[in-house]
């Protein structure tokens, strides 16, 4: 037994060893910026606002020659602040995705004044070495509204939110505005999956199928997301609602356009997605380091600089592109105001 | 003394040893150096900062432990800490906003009410074990999911002050029911602690760990508790009432777990928010389990696992490893460690009954001698161990 155990530690070691000497210099030439970035729990895959980051971090790396490294908050997320300082020690600046990292940001960024922060979806880090990346989600959900107002021919939505926080709020209070906007007659069926502090409506498709299965039994054919991973089951039982019943019923997607991403089967039910552009604003984020113009401070990432918006990729709504032009442009004038809050 | 000491030490040795071992074999399947990887960890992690940020993490899970194993010690499976600490965390986060009193006394009564809701919470469970009969492990699974899903969810949306910011949280404590870092303590034996707090909460984790100890080594009532534990029979017919013991373990057990939430909430965030750290309380079953319910030895558990969440930053960090790695670690370790137990024990055992038998020996040898003059009786059934 002993010796066997001796045997296989030897073996790994050796391995190791051998691993180690293949190990080669992987350091790509470019710029000399160094970007550390720290997902919030879930981290790269989520399907939702970290793969968002993901994809603008990504990008940098391959456009500006950055070198990226990332972290992921541990499962309770009770180490936030520990990885933003670590990133601080090897990187020149450092990104936390997500509004929980707001006070741990106030901290990492006064105790490193020296390394630049930016953190999404939080404006209230009052530090000139922090950038607060938020986004007018009211905006883009008014336009996902209206799109599915203009769409409905039962006359009944529905909006799916994944965790009843402030910040989701958002989109369901911008959806409302834009399917009112058009018609106020038309039913809105509002549901969350869960209530804070659980926040496991953000991960379980099985919850946001079911929640999404009794909003088209009960007469929506167009239900709007805002759940994160959850939404996949939307996209499910939109599917499997629409074949068992010979009819069509639409979801609409959320945060990147979910038609490129949600999976070939469900592509023809996504109407369109509220893209919400995390990935712009940490890549202009990073290429504003590069180029030595960062700076701390709000920034507001809106329709106006196409911060939010909607996708058009599948063409279902080719015929009312029109109409949410003008309203896009309605909004970006202040003829439209969107509410932020429910 | 030497045995002893081995036996004490091969079991948990032996689990570091295998876990090491296997998380390898992982890493090497990942395409990482596991080399480097633990090189990166060990460097980071025996950072002073890391330390520190490792003992806040293990004085939560420390309680966490404490809180399972006095009911583990009476042979009930309390998985219901998890409830047990957040409703205490809230509750109290609640009357420390409301209340304004002077430092110590302020940090009292918080403390105070976190243990009483902890303990109604699992009393609830006891309760029902004792008059219904109903098994503690289906009991507390239910209180947890009503704590966590109903009445803290209900809580969080009836006291959620209204704010510009995203975050849902409950109005602060006021800076005398705070609990200072003990940050200048430590500076006196070492170099200054750079961005890290150490949480002043951990001296009274370390009392909870004495008390502990005192209370189910040498008192009545934690002798009763381990009499019922190990053979509730026997404790009953000695005067034991297993009705009492069950009662007892579960509201001191809940007293406990209602200190869990409590480091973070007087040491760093002062207010009961999103970020308030969940799953603590399950992780403290691990803790127990690796600690053998032993209060130095749920300690070492707690500084282990701690040490492997925060040393394990790094490793994303420097492109080494997913910090899956951990996960996969920290439950090997668990697992090494309940069979390496299993092993040790059965050999300290049959050794123990191998000396034992020894010493009876000669005593066996006199009186079979004494039976063959009495005739033959059959094989007698010697005396065992």
């Amino acid at each position: 037994m002993r010796k066997q155990f001796a045997l296989l530690f030897s073996v790994v070691l050796a391995f190791a060893l051998v691993a180690s000497a293949c190990g080669g210099d992987d350091e790509g030439g470019g710029s000399d910026v160094n970007v550390g970035l720290v997902f919030d729990i879930g981290g790269r895959g989520d399907q939702s606002f970290n793969d968002s980051a993901a994809a603008g971090l990504d990008q940098a790396e391959e456009d500006l020659g950055i070198s990226a490294s990332e972290a992921s908050a541990n499962d309770d997320g009770s180490n936030r602040e520990e990885l933003l300082n670590l990133q601080a020690d090897e990187s020149d600046l450092v990104f936390g995705v997500g509004f929980l990292f707001a006070e741990p940001m106030l901290n990492a960024a006064g105790a490193n004044p020296e390394i630049n922060f930016a953190i999404v979806d939080d404006a209230s880090v009052d530090l000139p070495n922090v950038a607060g990346l938020v986004f007018a989600e009211e905006e883009g959900s008014f336009l996902v509204g209206a799109a599915a107002a203009l769409k409905t021919t039962n006359n009944k939505v529905g909006f799916i939110g994944g965790v009843s926080i402030d910040l989701i709020k958002r989109f369901e209070a911008g959806f409302v505005a834009g399917v009112q906007h058009i018609n106020p007659d038309i039913e809105i069926d509002i549901q969350y999956i869960s209530e804070p502090p659980d926040f496991s409506g953000f991960t379980d498709p099985a919850a946001g199928k079911i929640v999404a299965q009794s909003m088209f039994e009960d007469g929506s054919d167009i239900v709007y997301h805002a759940a994160g991973g959850s939404g996949g089951g939307l996209f499910q039982a939109a599917k499997e609602y629409s074949e068992a019943n010979n009819t069509k019923v639409w979801a609409i997607g959320v945060d990147s356009d979910q038609y490129l991403t949600a999976g070939e089967d469900v592509q023809e039910y996504i109407l369109t997605s509220m893209l919400k552009r995390v990935d712009v604003a940490v890549y202009s984020t990073i290429e504003a380091q590069v180029e030595g113009s960062f700076t701390g401070g709000p920034n507001v990432f809106d329709l106006s600089v196409d911060g939010v918006g909607y996708s058009t990729t599948g063409g279902f709504v080719d015929d009312i592109t029109d109409q949410l032009e003008e309203l896009k442009q309605q909004i970006i004038d202040g003829e439209i105001v969107v509410p932020s809050t429910v | 003394m030497r045995r002893k000491l081995f036996y004490a030490l091969a079991a948990p040795l032996a689990a570091v040893g295998v876990a090491v071992v296997i998380s390898s074999i992982v890493l090497l399947f990942a395409g990482a150096n596991p080399l480097d990887a633990y090189q990166n960890m060990w460097e980071f992690g025996t950072r002073l900062e890391t330390l520190i940020a490792t003992l806040n993490r293990a004085t939560p899970l420390y309680l966490s432990g404490v809180a399972v194993a006095i009911g583990f010690r009476m042979n009930l499976f309390n998985i219901g800490v998890e409830g047990q600490y957040i409703l205490a965390a809230i509750v109290a986060a609640k009357v420390g906003a409301e209340i304004n009193l002077p430092p110590v006394l302020h940090v009292t009564v918080i403390i105070a009410t976190a243990m009483a809701v902890g303990a109604f919470w699992a009393g609830i469970a006891g309760y029902l074990k004792v008059t219904r009969n109903v098994h503690e492990v289906i009991s507390t699974i239910m209180l947890n999911a009503i704590a966590v899903s109903g009445v803290v969810s209900y809580l969080l949306g009836v006291w959620d002050v209204p704010d510009e910011s995203l975050d849902t949280a409950l109005p602060a404590i006021p800076e005398s029911g705070w609990m200072p870092p003990l940050n200048n303590i430590v500076e006196l034996f070492t170099q200054e602690i750079k961005r890290v707090e150490l949480w002043g909460f951990l001296l009274v984790a370390v009392a909870v760990g004495v008390l502990y100890h005192f209370l189910i080594n040498r008192t009545r009532i934690g002798f009763d508790l381990r009499a019922s534990g190990e053979n509730p029979t026997a404790a009953q017919v000695s005067g034991t009432d297993p009705k009492r013991m069950i009662m007892a373990a579960m509201l001191l057990g809940g007293a406990v777990a209602g200190l869990v939430g409590l480091p973070e909430l007087l040491g760093d965030s002062h207010a009961y928010n999103l970020r308030f750290t969940r799953n603590l309380g399950f992780n403290g079953i691990a803790v127990a389990l690796l600690g053998r319910n032993n209060p130095i030895g749920i300690a070492i558990g707690a500084f282990v696992i701690g040490w492997l969440d925060r040393a394990s930053g790094v490793l994303e960090v420097r492109g080494d490893a997913p910090r899956e790695i951990v996960a996969i670690m920290t439950g090997v370790i668990i697992l090494a460690a309940v069979v390496a137990y299993a092993v040790v024990e059965r050999k300290r055992r049959a050794e123990e009954a191998s000396a034992a038998a020894a010493a009876t020996a000669s005593a066996k040898e006199e009186q079979e001698a004494w039976r063959a003059e009495q005739k033959q009786v059959g094989d007698g059934e010697g005396g065992g161990s």
